[in-house]
């Protein structure tokens, strides 16, 4: 027959509907919004590496990017404002065999909860944990985070930031992380086999991710959401096993994205096998 | 100039903020007190105060902060709710304890989890031993005139307490109300200069702080600190008659609204105290002896002074916005501690409401002056403790 599309035709299931409660959509992020893109890559990518999905469960803290864990059909844990790590920490020793995923955003990862990521690259405690950075508190409306770039404007920056970035790479390299990645959502390709291959891979994982925050940062920061995803696209370039040293977010120049640090040391639980639960 | 102005509590507070200009502002954002220290960075942008305002990064954080700031000399302020107040937990007692007058806007909100952002005073409750001044407020304008009388009250030399007021999260500090605001010169005048006792800065003078005090004397820092907080109510009474002197609103330890001659009476905190009068001006005009008391001062709490003023009451209804799950509401217990001394003390019980922002009407408010009736007729309260608007209840 050809012509229109029968649009009496029920609607095609989306394929990662069976990883979504979908009862819980509408999701809450904005339009332009590069969460959802980083979500999307995390299932897409949980789904390839074709582990058993009743093994694997996502942890979120607080803000825009915690509400994945609300929004994932797996075993969840939605925690308190910077804890997702140390309630991960909690589920991987209560039950070694689990694959858990922390997917949360800078705000809670990098200051609230700051002290917990460190600590658990340090013991190379064996989860994943893919933090979507977009430049600022987001949910509570665009206020000054350990991530905003010096001289952004913010809710409590008006004049601009006078403090530095962390750069979150270098951070989770010198604490002891043998998986380090960044990549920005506009690399969705390459996103997604990063996480899967950080999933698979044992030991500390680190995956930052850039993702535009149009209704907060850009706003202020006059960058409308496509405008941002053009400095993803013409201000980065992919340099694998770069120097995390030299990482720095700067816009005005570039940066770098790709895969810094793949290496192999025992995780946690295998030193604690070892040493601690060793008969004598 | 004094003027009025449409604005929200959490606004208000702001304002309040800028014309007190305090030396340091800690600040880390949670729903609802956001707003609070947001326009509060604009100010200092636009170069309104002379404050170093501090983005730290946690609540935490924000009180060390603070307590550092305050020891070194300075006024201090900063603003927060539910999760944030609970991450400030330690450092609450530390404040307290180093008897440093720290001035906190806590918007009141309930606490996780399930994760809710609405209303009702878990947090506060839940730091009320924390040797905290607690004042509470039905409206903007009440919040913004507790906050500019904070200092004050906190800084008097024999008290030296650290304040927090309290206004409920959304309803009050999300919605716009008209209000006073008073001229900054005026107010700045009333609030005058901070004299730190032990200035950290006072280099002439070296003191040492927070060192280690164990069987020796920490029970006399803290019957120290129990002194003081007695000596807050005769502070909040000062400071509050001066505030009716100079700008003409008059303030108690707690508010009494049509209470004289009151038989039926309900005992409220914070924004719900509005609807409550309402409802009282309803049943008033129909000839119901009906009356609210309101409770600003719940740290120091007014015993003898909330006994003498139910004297008149039959039967009086205690409404808990915040949970203490296997005892009663903790209004309850100090409303009922209040009146055991008192001779033909009236019958009293204990309603638990608003958990998480749920509302409250004014028909269920009317249903609680015609349950006390009922209760009243009988001579018996059925139920000494109960919830309202519950599913399953
Ligand atoms: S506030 Fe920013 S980060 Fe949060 S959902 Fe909206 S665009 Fe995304």
């Amino acid at each position: 027959m050809g012509g229109s599309p029968d649009i009496s035709k029920k609607q095609l299931d989306h394929p990662l509907d069976d990883l979504i409660r979908t009862d819980r959509l509408p999701h809450i992020w904005c339009a332009g919004c590069g969460i959802g893109t980083v979500f999307s890559s995390c299932l897409t990518a949980i789904k390839a590496s074709e582990l058993e999905l009743n093994n694997i469960s996502m942890v979120s803290g607080i803000g825009c990017s915690g509400r994945a864990a609300g929004y994932v059909k797996l075993d969840s844990f939605h925690t308190t404002h910077g804890r997702a790590i140390p309630f991960a920490t909690g589920l991987k020793l209560g039950n070694p065999d689990l694959n858990v995923i922390v997917f949360s955003g800078d705000g809670d990862l990098f200051a609230i909860g700051g002290n917990h990521m460190i600590h658990a690259a340090r013991r190379n405690m064996d989860i994943t944990v893919i933090c979507v950075n977009n430049l600022n508190y987001g949910m509570t409306g665009g206020q000054v985070a350990a991530t905003t770039p010096h001289m952004a404007k913010s809710t409590t920056t008006p004049s601009g930031n006078p403090e530095d970035p962390f750069n979150l790479p270098l951070l989770a390299y010198a604490s002891g992380a043998t998986y380090v990645a960044r990549w920005t959502m506009l690399h969705t390709r390459e996103l997604t086999s990063s996480i899967q291959e950080a999933i698979l891979k044992k030991g500390f994982s680190f995956i930052e991710v850039l993702s535009p925050c149009p209704v907060n940062y850009g706003r202020r920061n006059k960058e409308k959401a496509l405008d941002t995803l053009k400095l993803y696209q013409e201000k980065t370039i992919i340099r694998n096993g770069a120097i995390p040293a030299g990482l720095d977010i700067d816009f005005s120049k570039e940066v770098v994205l790709g895969k810094f640090v793949d290496v192999e040391r025992d995780t946690y639980i295998e030193r604690y096998e070892k040493i601690c639960r060793q008969e004598s | 100039m004094s003027k009025i102005l449409a604005i929200t509590g959490a606004g208000a507070m702001s304002q309040a903020m800028r014309q007190i200009n305090p030396d340091v502002v800690p600040a880390f954002p949670i729903t609802p007190s956001t707003q609070v220290v947001e326009d509060f960075s604009q100010f200092v942008a636009d170069g309104l105060v002379d404050t170093e305002f501090i983005t730290v990064e946690s609540e935490h954080s924000a009180m060390s902060a603070c307590i550092g700031a305050s020891i070194a000399g300075g006024r201090v302020m900063t603003a927060t709710s539910s999760a944030g107040m609970a991450l400030m937990w330690e450092m609450l007692y530390v404040a307290s304890s180093m008897r440093q007058p720290v001035v906190l806007t806590l918007i009141n909100r309930a606490m996780s989890a399930p994760i809710n952002i609405h209303a009702d005073h878990s947090d506060s409750m839940g730091a009320r031993d924390a040797g905290w001044i607690q004042l509470y407020s039905e409206s903007n304008q009440e919040a913004y005139d507790n906050l500019i009388m904070a200092p004050r009250i906190a800084e008097a030399s024999d008290v030296r307490l650290p304040i927090m007021i309290c206004l409920d999260g959304f309803i009050i500090s999300h919605c716009v109300q008209t209000m006073q605001m008073e001229d900054d010169d005026k107010v700045r005048e009333f609030i005058g200069e901070f004299k730190p006792a032990y200035s950290l800065l006072d280099t002439e003078n070296p003191v040492s702080w927070g060192a280690l005090d164990l069987q020796d004397y920490y029970i006399e820092h803290k019957r120290a600190q129990h002194m003081a907080m007695q000596n807050a109510k005769e502070s909040i009474k000062l400071v509050s008659e001066e505030f009716y002197q100079c700008f003409g609103r008059k303030y108690e330890l707690f508010e009494s609204y049509c209470l004289d001659d009151a038989e039926r009476v309900i005992i409220a905190i914070n924004s719900i105290a509005g609807e409550i009068k309402e409802v009282v001006d309803d049943l008033r005009n129909k000839g119901e002896k009906v009356g609210l008391l309101k409770i600003r001062s719940f740290r120091p709490f007014p015993y003898e002074e909330i006994a003498e003023s139910l004297k008149s009451a039959k039967i009086v209804t205690v409404l808990d916005r915040s949970e203490s799950m296997g005892a009663y509401g903790p209004l309850f217990t100090e409303i009922r501690t209040a009146l055991f001394d008192v001779p033909d003390r009236p019958m009293v019980y204990n309603r638990m409401f608003g958990l998480g922002g749920r509302e409250l009407f004014m028909s269920d408010i009317q249903n609680i002056f015609e349950e006390s009736n009922r209760y009243l007729e009988n001579g018996k309260v059925e139920k000494v403790f109960d919830y309202l608007n519950v599913r399953g209840g």
